[in-house]
C-alpha cells in the first residue's frame, strides 16, 4: 500500500478504535450477556433449567422443524438452481425475484398468511377442522412457517454458484453418455458442495431461531408448540429471567458454531463479505 | 450462448415444473390469500382498519424508527467496512466474522439481550437512566434493536466494493494534489455511493418488519412505542383477522416497493461498474 493512500496514523487509530468500539458494545457485549445472564444463578441453575422437561420438548420441537425444513429447502434450491443456471427461458429474472420473495416479508406477516389459510377462520379451516387435522396451533404450521421463512437461502447461494461454473461439464458428460442424475452426482454436485453446505448452514440457523413467524402460528402451548424461541420468550416474560437465557445460550451457541462454519466455508469458497 | 446452454443437458422440465409449484404452493399462494382477504373486506372497513390513529402511530414508529435505524448504520456501517477493508489490525478477523452476528443469533435472544444491557439496571441502560436518558421500553430502544439488526447489512454490501476499489484513482486524486479527505468525498465515496445506498434500503426493509428484536425492548405502549408488527400479532390474538390482514397488506405493499427499490438500485450498481 503506497503512502498516497495511508491516512496519518492518528486518523487510522481513531477510526479503529471507533470501529472495534461499535462492534464491541453493539454485537459482542448482546452476545455476552446472554452467557452471563444464563449463568448468573450458578451451574445448577443453569443445568436444571436445560433439562426441565419443557425445555426438553422446546429443543425436541426446534429440532423436528429444521429436520423437515431445511431438507424440503434443499431439494428446492437443487431443482431452482439447476433450471435457472443450466437453461434459458423467458421471465427467468422475475423468477429469481420471486425466490427471493420472502426475505422481503415481515416475519410476522409470514405466520398470519397461513393462519389465513389453514386457521379456523382461514380459507381451509372448516374442512380442517371437519377432517380433524390440525395445522395453525400444531407441529405442521410451525414447519410451514419456517419453510416459508427459510425458502431462499439454498436456492440463492447455489445459483450464482452454478452460473459461474457454466454448462460445459454437464455437457461433456451427456456426450460421453452419462444420465442425468450420474451428471448430478458425478459433475454438477462436486462442483457446488460448499455452496450448498454454506446455504444449508444459513438455512439451519435461520430455522432453529425463527421467532416472529413461528409465535403468530404456534398457539404457545407448553412442551407441545413451543420451540426453542418461543421457550425463551415465556419463561422472560414469567421474570424467570436466568431459565431465559440459559435456553437463549444454546441458541446463541448454534450463531456462533453457525458464524465460524460460515467463516470457514467464505476462506474455502474464496467469498468475501456474502450474506 | 442461449443456443449452446439448452437442451442438450437433460432435466429442464421436472426442476422448472417442481420449482414453480414448491414456490407457488409455499409462498405465491398463501401471499395471494392474504391480498384476496383483505380485498373481501370493502374499502371502508379496510380504511379503518388499517389507518386507525393506533394504527397510524405504529407505522410511524415502525418506519420513523427503521429509517433513523438505517441511517446511522449507514455511518456505522461504512466505518466498520472501512477499518476492515483499509487497515491491520490483531483480531481483525474475528471481527470480521462477528459482523454477522446479528443474521446468525436469533431475533428473540438479541432481544432480551438488548432489553438486559438497556434496561434500568443494565450494564449501559443503568448509567444512562442516571443521566436522564431512558432506552429500554421507550422508543429509543425500539432504535437501538433496530439498529442492532441491520448493521450487518451496510457492511457486506460495501466492502466488497470498497475492496475491489482500485488503488490507481485515488494515487491520480493524490497526486493532482488533493488531500486524504478529498480523495474520500469526491473518489472514493462516489463509487461507494450505490452499495451505501443499497446498504441503506436493505437494512430499513429488514428493520420495518423487524419482530423478535424488537418487542421485548420495546415496551409496546400502544401509540408510543408500538410497532406495527406487534400490532399485527395483537389483532390476532383478539381474534380481529380482518384488522390483522389490513395492516398487514399495507406492509407487504410497502415491501413490495422497497424491493423494487433495491433491485433497481443493484441494477444501477450493475451498470455503472459494467463498463469499467
Amino acid at each position: 500500500m503506497t503512502t498516497s493512500r495511508q491516512e496519518p496514523l492518528w486518523a487510522r487509530l481513531l477510526l479503529i478504535v471507533s470501529a472495534v468500539a461499535v462492534l464491541g458494545l453493539f454485537l459482542l457485549l448482546p452476545l455476552l450477556t446472554v452467557f452471563a445472564e444464563a449463568l448468573s444463578k450458578g451451574l445448577g441453575h443453569y443445568l436444571a433449567a436445560l433439562t426441565d422437561d419443557d425445555a426438553l420438548a422446546s429443543i425436541r420441537l426446534t429440532g423436528l422443524v429444521a429436520l423437515i425444513a431445511v431438507p424440503l429447502n434443499l431439494v428446492f434450491g437443487l431443482a431452482a438452481s439447476w433450471c435457472i443456471a443450466k437453461f434459458e427461458f423467458r421471465g427467468k429474472s422475475l423468477l429469481i425475484s420471486l425466490i427471493d420473495l420472502p426475505f422481503s416479508v415481515s416475519p410476522v406477516i409470514s405466520g398470519l398468511i397461513f393462519v389465513l389459510l389453514f386457521g379456523l377462520q382461514g380459507w381451509l379451516g372448516p374442512w380442517l377442522a371437519d377432517h380433524d387435522i390440525r395445522i395453525i396451533f400444531a407441529a405442521p404450521g410451525i414447519v410451514l412457517a419456517t419453510v416459508f421463512i427459510t425458502f431462499p437461502f439454498v436456492a440463492r447461494e447455489l445459483i450464482p454458484l452454478m452460473e459461474e461454473q457454466g454448462t460445459e461439464e454437464e455437457e461433456a458428460a451427456v456426450v460421453l453418455g452419462a444420465g442425468a442424475f450420474r451428471i448430478f452426482w458425478r459433475v454438477t454436485l462436486p462442483n457446488v458442495k460448499w455452496g450448498l453446505l454454506y446455504g444449508v448452514l444459513l438455512c439451519n440457523a435461520r430455522a432453529m431461531g425463527e421467532f416472529g413467524a413461528v409465535s403468530v402460528v404456534s398457539g404457545h402451548i407448553r412442551g407441545l408448540t413451543n420451540t426453542m424461541p418461543l421457550q425463551v420468550e415465556i419463561l422472560y416474560n414469567e421474570y424467570n429471567f436466568a431459565s431465559a437465557f440459559a435456553i437463549a445460550s444454546l441458541l446463541a451457541l448454534l450463531a456462533l458454531v453457525t458464524l465460524a462454519a460460515k467463516s470457514l466455508l467464505e476462506w474455502r469458497l474464496g467469498l468475501r463479505g456474502r450474506h | 450462448m442461449s443456443a449452446a446452454k439448452s437442451r442438450v443437458i437433460p432435466g429442464f422440465t421436472p426442476t422448472l415444473g417442481y420449482t414453480l409449484l414448491y414456490l407457488s404452493v409455499i409462498v405465491l399462494l398463501p401471499l395471494a390469500a392474504l391480498f384476496l382477504k383483505a380485498a373481501g373486506m370493502g374499502w371502508g372497513d379496510f380504511v379503518t382498519a388499517a389507518f386507525s390513529p393506533r394504527v397510524l402511530a405504529a407505522y410511524k414508529l415502525s418506519f420513523g424508527g427503521a429509517l433513523a435505524a438505517a441511517a446511522i448504520n449507514v455511518f456505522a456501517g461504512l466505518l466498520v467496512a472501512w477499518v476492515l477493508v483499509r487497515y491491520d489490525f490483531p483480531g481483525k478477523k474475528l471481527l470480521d466474522a462477528l459482523v454477522d452476528l446479528p443474521f446468525a443469533l436469533p431475533t428473540a435472544v438479541a432481544g432480551i439481550a438488548l432489553t438486559s444491557i438497556y434496561g434500568p439496571k443494565g450494564i449501559i441502560g443503568g448509567p444512562l437512566l442516571s443521566w436522564g436518558i431512558k432506552v429500554a421500553y421507550t422508543p429509543l430502544g425500539v432504535l437501538v434493536a433496530m439498529t442492532f439488526i441491520g448493521l450487518p447489512f451496510v457492511v457486506r454490501t460495501v466492502q466488497p466494493v470498497l475492496q475491489d476499489f482500485e488503488a490507481e484513482h485515488e494515487e491520480a486524486a493524490a497526486s493532482l494534489g488533493a488531500n486524504r479527505w478529498q480523495v474520500f468525498c469526491l473518489v472514493i465515496l462516489p463509487a461507494i455511493l450505490p452499495a451505501l445506498l443499497t446498504g441503506f434500503a436493505l437494512a430499513f426493509s429488514r428493520a420495518v418488519g423487524e419482530y423478535g428484536s424488537v418487542i421485548f425492548i420495546a415496551g409496546n405502549m400502544p401509540g408510543l412505542s408500538e410497532i406495527a408488527p406487534l400490532l399485527i400479532v395483537t389483532k390476532l390474538e383478539q381474534y380481529d383477522y380482518r384488522g390483522a390482514t389490513a395492516i398487514a397488506s399495507v406492509m407487504l405493499v410497502a415491501s413490495f416497493l422497497l424491493l423494487l427499490v433495491v433491485n433497481s438500485l443493484q441494477k444501477w450498481r450493475r451498470d455503472r461498474f459494467a463498463g469499467v
